[in-house]
């Protein structure tokens, strides 16, 4: 009776262990740990880090003193906070939204200026490619905890719910359309589900981006803006509703994430 | 007009730590553009680093290397406060430098 | 007609009595916002954000639309299909080159340039290549298994047209019905897909 017992514990924990091992680490996770080493990515934070402090618009200001959610001036831990409410805009931003706000009342730029060029390309990236990259990088290790108490922010999240799952554009593709079952594929990049905790934190704690097969840093703006149109649907607005709304779905089902970005992808 | 270039340099024990990104098309040559035409190559032939002055490293590389190149390498002899200037220059005769102090 | 028009508005006032949960957006809002934030681009104008009976069921019943209902709606897209009358068969050597293509419809894109069906985004097919996805079932030896006679030929043909008349909620493109690919491709495709010349087959 002993005997038997101990094996069926031993089997138990010899089953346990096994299970994430038989959870496959797939070629292409193996490949995004590799590429991840020694990554351009940094030097995109480097510069990033420069232009933070650049005095620049009608008011020859830096974003030094820009408020990201916790306070004027604390970049720490600013991106694992975000998106939240912001009462001064009463709106909920995510880092790119609010980037663009202390560029409009911190140096005085117009919207339109300062939006002229959001998604650069490889021979010329973005300026807010470039700040979006460092602002991350200041949460390396942060806990990801999006804003869920107000109001605006449970629209948000119940919003960027609604849209995953609805059917639209001329494919009739909702996000669940690819990212909606386990397992699954598009050629040979694995498709993550997004709509579940496990898969969200292992996606969004590594965004922005610097993708290797077209030498780009790439934000959630660009992700968000990317996915809709491979769904075949006109363009959305960039730091829109829709856009940021679907930013905080996607972040409040990865909380309790430890960040890691900028990352380095495929 | 060349992109970027930065570089981080550290003290590991007896030797300096040191990291350079720099932003490089790094054409091969092969690449063909839309109108199916080849991309010329435009790549980073050589490499210098120099400590405090004088160089330690003389690097020639190939278009074999990737776009936005990472160089990462250690200096022993290297102390804490010590000048490092990494420079490079490509195919067509343009040149970038950037230094840094070791940490 | 009248039958299927009478359970649609029956399908669908169950769906709007069923109850919704608190703080969701209701479906109407939702799409006023959407029609709000996006903006045409290129050849994506705001009429593909009209939303038809396959997208409004599927939408509001979560992808799991009442069987009776779906069955109904689905028989309606397949009568709408135009079916050339012969045989569907293609040039299969042009359909490997449209299975392979994933381009088309896109609002970067050329509109004057001829769509691909991103096939392989979605689907193993020949083994000749070797990068393809998993989000629809294996098509490979499709041609052996189901034969490739005018029966296996319509299948094909009606499916790549408009796959909501086989399911209704269907993760697949209509690829016919929004005019992305022409009878001459979809033919291309049914030969690519079912021929016993097609590497597919051998």
């Amino acid at each position: 009776m002993r005997a038997s017992g101990t094996r069926t514990l031993l089997l138990a924990a010899f089953a346990f262990a096994a299970a994430p091992a038989a959870a496959q680490t797939s070629q292409f996770e193996k490949y995004q740990k590799m590429v991840g080493e020694d990554s351009p990515a940094e030097l995109f934070v480097l510069v990033g880090a420069d232009l933070w402090r650049k005095k620049q618009g009608p008011k020859k200001a830096s974003l030094e003193k820009c408020d990201l959610g916790k306070g004027p001036g604390v970049v720490k831990g600013a991106y694992a906070a975000l998106p939240r409410y912001f009462k001064d805009s009463n709106q909920v931003m995510d880092a790119e939204s609010r980037i663009l706000y202390c560029m409009e009342t911190l140096q005085g730029r117009s919207r339109k200026d300062a939006l002229k060029r959001p998604f650069g390309n490889a021979d010329k990236p973005s300026e807010m490619e470039y700040l979006d990259a460092f602002v991350a990088s200041q949460s390396d290790g942060y806990k990801m905890t999006p804003g869920m108490s107000h109001p605006q922010e449970k629209r948000a999240y119940e919003l960027g719910k609604a849209l995953f799952f609805a059917r639209t554009g001329l494919y009739d593709f909702s996000c669940a359309s690819c990212h909606g079952e386990a397992g699954k594929r598009i050629r040979m990049s694995d498709l993550p589900v997004l709509s579940e905790p496990g898969p969200a934190r292992a996606a969004m704690s590594t965004w922005p981006a610097y993708r290797v097969s077209n030498s780009q840093m790439k934000t959630m703006q660009w992700r968000i803006n990317n996915c809709y149109r491979q769904m075949r649907t006109p363009e959305p607005d960039w730091g829109s509703e829709v856009v940021n709304s679907m930013i905080t779905y996607l972040t409040v089902n990865a909380k309790g994430a430890t960040y890691a970005g900028p990352g380095t992808k495929r | 007009m060349a992109g970027p270039m930065k570089a981080r340099a550290r003290m590991q024990g007896n030797y300096a730590d040191v990291r350079v990104l720099m932003s490089h098309p790094m054409e091969t040559g092969q690449r063909k553009g839309r109108d199916g035409k080849p991309i010329p190559k435009h790549f980073i032939q050589n490499l210098e680093v120099r400590l405090n002055g004088k160089t330690v490293i003389e690097g020639e590389i190939s278009q074999a290397v990737s776009r936005n190149p990472v160089f990462s390498f250690r200096i022993g002899g290297a102390k804490a406060g010590d000048k490092i200037e990494i420079s490079w220059t490509d195919n067509n005769g343009d040149t970038n430098k950037t230094e840094t102090a070791v940490a | 007609m009248m039958t299927t028009k009478w359970m649609l508005g029956a399908g669908l006032a169950a769906l709007v009595l069923s109850p919704a949960a608190v703080a969701e957006p209701s479906y109407d809002e939702v799409q006023q916002i959407i029609k709000r934030d996006f903006h045409a681009k290129g050849q994506a104008k705001m009429s593909r954000l009209d939303q038809d009976v396959v997208q409004r069921v599927c939408t509001q019943s979560h992808d799991k639309p009442p069987a009776d209902l779906a069955k109904a709606i689905e028989a309606d897209q397949l009568a709408a299909i135009p079916v050339p009358s012969g045989s569907l068969m293609g040039n299969w050597k042009e359909g490997a080159k449209t299975a392979w293509s994933g381009r088309g419809m896109q609002w970067n894109e050329n509109p004057k340039k001829p769509s691909g069906g991103g096939c392989y985004n979605c689907h193993e097919i020949s083994a000749q290549r070797t990068s393809f996805g998993t989000i629809g079932p294996s098509l490979k030896a499709f041609g052996k298994k189901r034969g490739s006679g005018l029966d296996a030929q319509r299948y094909v043909y009606t499916k790549i047209y408009n796959a909501k008349a086989y399911t209704l909620c269907s993760n697949m493109p209509r690829f016919g019905t929004t005019g992305t690919l022409t009878e001459q491709q979809i033919k291309d495709l049914v030969a690519y897909v079912l021929s016993p010349e097609s590497p597919n087959n051998k």
